[in-house]
């Protein structure tokens, strides 16, 4: 076992179904029906329907009940200020990575533990920015955990956009974008850049941009991208899942640029792959010096990773002299697209 | 750089031609010389530089990064070039730094000071700069952009014809100061090389209906070969080779040009021989696109030129001559030369249409693809003009085919499955022997796709795999070997003609029978 870790096991350690905290008897972000969850954020590999008990942000269970209906637990308990369970006290911190998510921070006699579940620290219109926690253990995800990976400004991307549309002021604009965060991270940056004509929407966003506004967030004019007396929809920016360019739904566009906004845009042949004439890089992850910043900023002396390519931040964990191990947790997706 | 770098990005990822088009004019309209004419090079392919060698730049990127951080980085990004752009710890965002000063500093700098002088400007780049930086300087930028896309894209900016473009071209050196000024208003550049290319004369396609009312005394018949239609020059002193598009290729025809011991211009078809016949298209393309030529494929595919007009001889214009009249100048002049590089391409005789076309489908020789018809009082017209000279091709082949696989399309065939890749039977197995993407109707077109999304096995990203019932009769123009295809076999313009609805799967054509027609093509 690596140094200093014999103190955290008792905490927290990994199982089948996701990170479990014996003292306190919950599991985190767990992939598999458990009595009682603590969930960081509202991603569908994260967050899953059928726990006896979740603790999540307000937001994050108002998500939850948007997208699997409002019974999807047997209790629920939105998380505010500190919580008591069991023997450790818990408390849940913004994450910056999409509406409501939260790193959980578990503490118990001098010692604390953040899971940081998926996060970003650039600024987002769309939610609330990451706030780094001073811990002893931190336990993050990893990515885009690859010295290749430095996201642009999201603004810089946005600029791509609006110069395509220009140079193709005949052609729509569909870019596949998350249903959850990253399609009002687009709206919201396209507003930000002063781009305020309506923008069309995939049936499958409705209801998470309808809830977006309500906490606030301006979206502008949003319009279903329906085909009306057999005309296409009109408008020069469609916003959809990237599963619906798979589908028949995009035969109701004119000679459409796919764009595609994700942090994997980076990659070439990623891009290519997907049939994406347009990448925009545009993440709602930590790129790799926002990871290593973090690991720095919450001065934890040992670091797990869950998920992503763990490989290279442990490696850079090494040559900085942190301890550091890769959980290799099953079950949680990359950036999904 | 910055510029230049967003340009190489959208044109990787554009797959449509028009839309290349665009984004180059665009780009040339808005960058200041000489910085769009380095750029116009670099894209064609006329740039030539002191090329980067892989060993050089993971020298570089180990100076600065962790070699396991940069292994792992490697493995993810699969490109040399694309991986150093984007670990190198340089800024995020560009100074301004110009593509010319980084071309004409590279071009007098040395070996030695090479990885001084890239680290340098790495560390001032941002990564689309970096990448474009190391794609200039690796002589890879692979964006299918040809000399004859970037004329076409500025002579529909400027509303001239693209062969007008492509006639001065050859006389043009980058960074083409003297193109842009002439498409903005000013000179006309006048060509200073030796041995210009003539933009050349091409046929339209015709058939019985449409050749019915005309009177066959009115037109020579000829053979259309299956070569290369070339332009070979010869004048004062230099010799040249060129494709119709006005690519000079003959450094790769050292056999042919040597045999150019002429003053003029002569329009033919390029082929190779094998003994006194006339080899398949497959076997000249192996002398096509090489920088140079080694003597034992010289000696088992020589190289010859089937003359069909002569455009220019000692220095005397002859395009505004009649064709019957060119044609007697051309016989005589190839009389002259050695007969086993350069020979006349020989007259059809034919007194009606009919005549003709027995002729056209049984033609003497199996490297012949058709016959082409031209007016006996025809001048040399650049272009495709109506009406003068007509091609009246032979039946394509055509083969019974299974779909296979199935590809989305970009543009306006998005959210269709317009990419076909058929096979035929091998023994109990089918085994993909080409793939097709046109041919098809519009309507045509929605039923393939709602058979694709109706019938997929398996998906790999944008493909699909489908189950392997529908017959498609696809038509193509000849066959060659290839070791590039599982199945040995490469259909040159491969296209499907009619959808078999009615046909069952095991009723398509084998691959031995496919092999068949190796022989004949």
């Amino acid at each position: 076992m690596i140094g200093g870790m014999d103190t955290h096991a008792p905490l927290l350690h990994p199982t089948p179904s996701g990170l479990y905290c014996p003292a306190g008897d919950f599991h985190i972000d767990p992939v598999r029906p458990v009595a009682r969850a603590l969930i960081t954020h509202g991603h569908a590999d994260h967050a899953r329907a059928g726990h006896g008990a979740v603790l999540a942000t307000r937001q994050t269970l108002d998500i939850m009940a948007i997208r699997y209906g409002a019974g999807f637990a047997g209790a629920t308990q939105p998380a505010e200020g500190d919580i008591r369970l069991g023997d450790v006290a818990v408390r849940f911190h913004p994450a910056g990575h999409v509406l409501g998510s939260a790193q959980i921070a578990v503490a118990r006699a001098g010692q604390r533990v953040v899971v940081s579940g998926d996060y970003a620290r650039h600024p987002n219109p769309a939610c609330a920015p990451f706030e780094p926690v001073a811990c002893d253990l931190f336990v993050t995800e990893a990515t885009f955990g690859l010295p290749v990976f430095r996201h642009p400004p999201p603004q810089a991307e946005v600029a791509k956009l609006l110069a395509s549309m220009a140079a193709f002021p005949d052609r729509p604009h569909l870019i596949g974008a998350y249903a959850l965060g990253k399609a009002q991270r687009v709206i919201a940056l396209l507003r930000q850049a002063g781009y305020d004509a309506p923008i069309l929407i995939h049936g499958a966003l409705a209801k998470l941009c309808a809830y977006h506004a309500d906490q606030g967030i301006d979206l502008g004019e949003l319009r279903p991208a329906t085909v009306e007396r057999g005309r296409a929809p009109e408008g020069q920016v469609v916003i959809a899942p990237p599963s619906a360019f798979a589908a028949t739904w995009v035969q109701r566009f004119r000679d459409p640029v796919i764009a595609q906004a994700s942090g994997w845009m980076t990659v070439r042949a990623r891009a290519r792959q997907r049939g994406v004439e347009l990448p925009l890089v545009i993440s709602d992850h930590a790129d790799w010096p926002e990871l290593t910043q973090t690991i720095r900023d919450t001065g934890a002396a040992e670091v797990w990773v869950t998920h992503g390519r763990e490989e290279a931040l442990v490696r850079w964990c090494d040559l900085s002299g942190i301890a550091a191990r890769p959980l290799r947790l099953v079950g949680y997706e990359d950036e999904p697209e | 750089m910055t510029p230049f770098a967003a340009l190489l990005e959208r044109l990787a990822f554009t797959p449509s031609r028009n839309a290349k088009l665009r984004l180059i004019a665009d780009y040339l309209d808005r960058t200041p010389d000489p910085d769009r004419g380095w750029a116009l090079a670099a894209l064609t392919g006329d740039l030539k530089l002191r090329m980067l060698t892989p060993s050089l730049l993971r020298g570089m990127v180990e100076e600065r990064v962790d070699a396991e951080l940069f292994r792992l980085s490697y493995d993810f990004v699969g490109d040399l070039a694309e991986t150093i752009a984007l670990i190198w710890p340089g800024p995020r965002e560009s100074d301004a730094l110009r593509l010319s000063e980084v071309i004409e500093t590279l071009a007098k700098t040395g070996t030695s000071d090479l990885p001084g002088l890239i680290a340098g400007w790495l560390d001032r780049l941002g990564p689309s700069e970096r990448y474009a930086l190391l794609k200039l300087g690796t002589g890879a930028l692979r964006v299918g952009v040809s000399a004859r896309l970037a004329q076409t894209a500025l002579a529909q900016r400027h509303d001239i014809e693209a062969d007008a473009i492509g006639e001065v071209w050859h006389g043009l050196a980058p960074p083409y100061v003297d193109l842009f000024a002439w498409l903005q208003g000013g000179p006309k550049p006048q060509s200073r090389m030796a041995a210009p290319f003539r933009p050349v004369m091409l046929a339209t396609p015709t058939d019985a209906d449409a050749l019915a009312p005309l009177d066959p005394a009115d037109f020579l018949a000829e053979w259309k070969w299956d070569g290369v239609r070339v332009q070979a020059v010869a004048e004062g002193g230099t010799r040249r080779l060129y494709t119709r598009r006005g690519e000079d290729i003959s450094a790769a025809f050292p056999d042919l040009v040597a045999a150019l011991e002429f003053e003029g211009v002569i329009d033919g078809e390029l082929l190779v021989r094998r003994d006194t016949a006339v080899a398949p298209f497959g076997e000249l393309q192996k002398r096509l696109n090489r920088k140079s030529v080694g003597r034992a494929l010289l000696a088992s595919h020589p190289a010859m030129l089937r003359a069909y007009d002569l455009l220019v001889w000692g220095g005397a214009d002859l395009r505004p001559e009649p064709l019957h009249t060119r044609r007697a100048r051309l016989q005589e002049a190839v009389t002259r030369l050695p007969a086993e590089r350069v020979d006349l391409s020989p007259e059809v005789d034919f007194h009606d249409w009919a005549a003709l076309d027995l002729l056209r489908a049984a033609p003497p020789d199996p490297v012949i693809e058709g016959v082409m018809l031209k007016r006996r009082e025809s001048p040399y017209r650049a272009g495709r003009p109506k009406g003068p000279w007509f091609k009246w091709k032979r039946e394509p082949m055509v083969v019974d085919a299974v779909l296979l696989y199935a590809q989305r399309g970009h543009g306006k065939r998005s959210g269709y499955h317009s990419d076909f890749t058929f096979g035929v039977w091998d023994q109990d197995q089918l085994v993909p022997v080409g793939k097709a993407y046109f041919g098809f109707t519009d309507a045509e077109l929605r039923e393939l796709d709602r058979f694709v999304r109706a019938n997929t096995t398996d998906r790999f990203g944008p493909v699909r795999q489908v189950a392997p019932t529908l017959v498609l009769e696809v038509a193509f123009e000849g066959l060659n070997l290839s070791t590039r295809h599982k199945a040995g076999l490469a259909m040159r313009f491969p296209r499907i003609r009619r959808i078999r609805w009615d046909k069952p799967a095991s009723e398509a054509d084998t691959l031995d029978a496919l092999r068949g027609l190796l022989a004949v093509s």
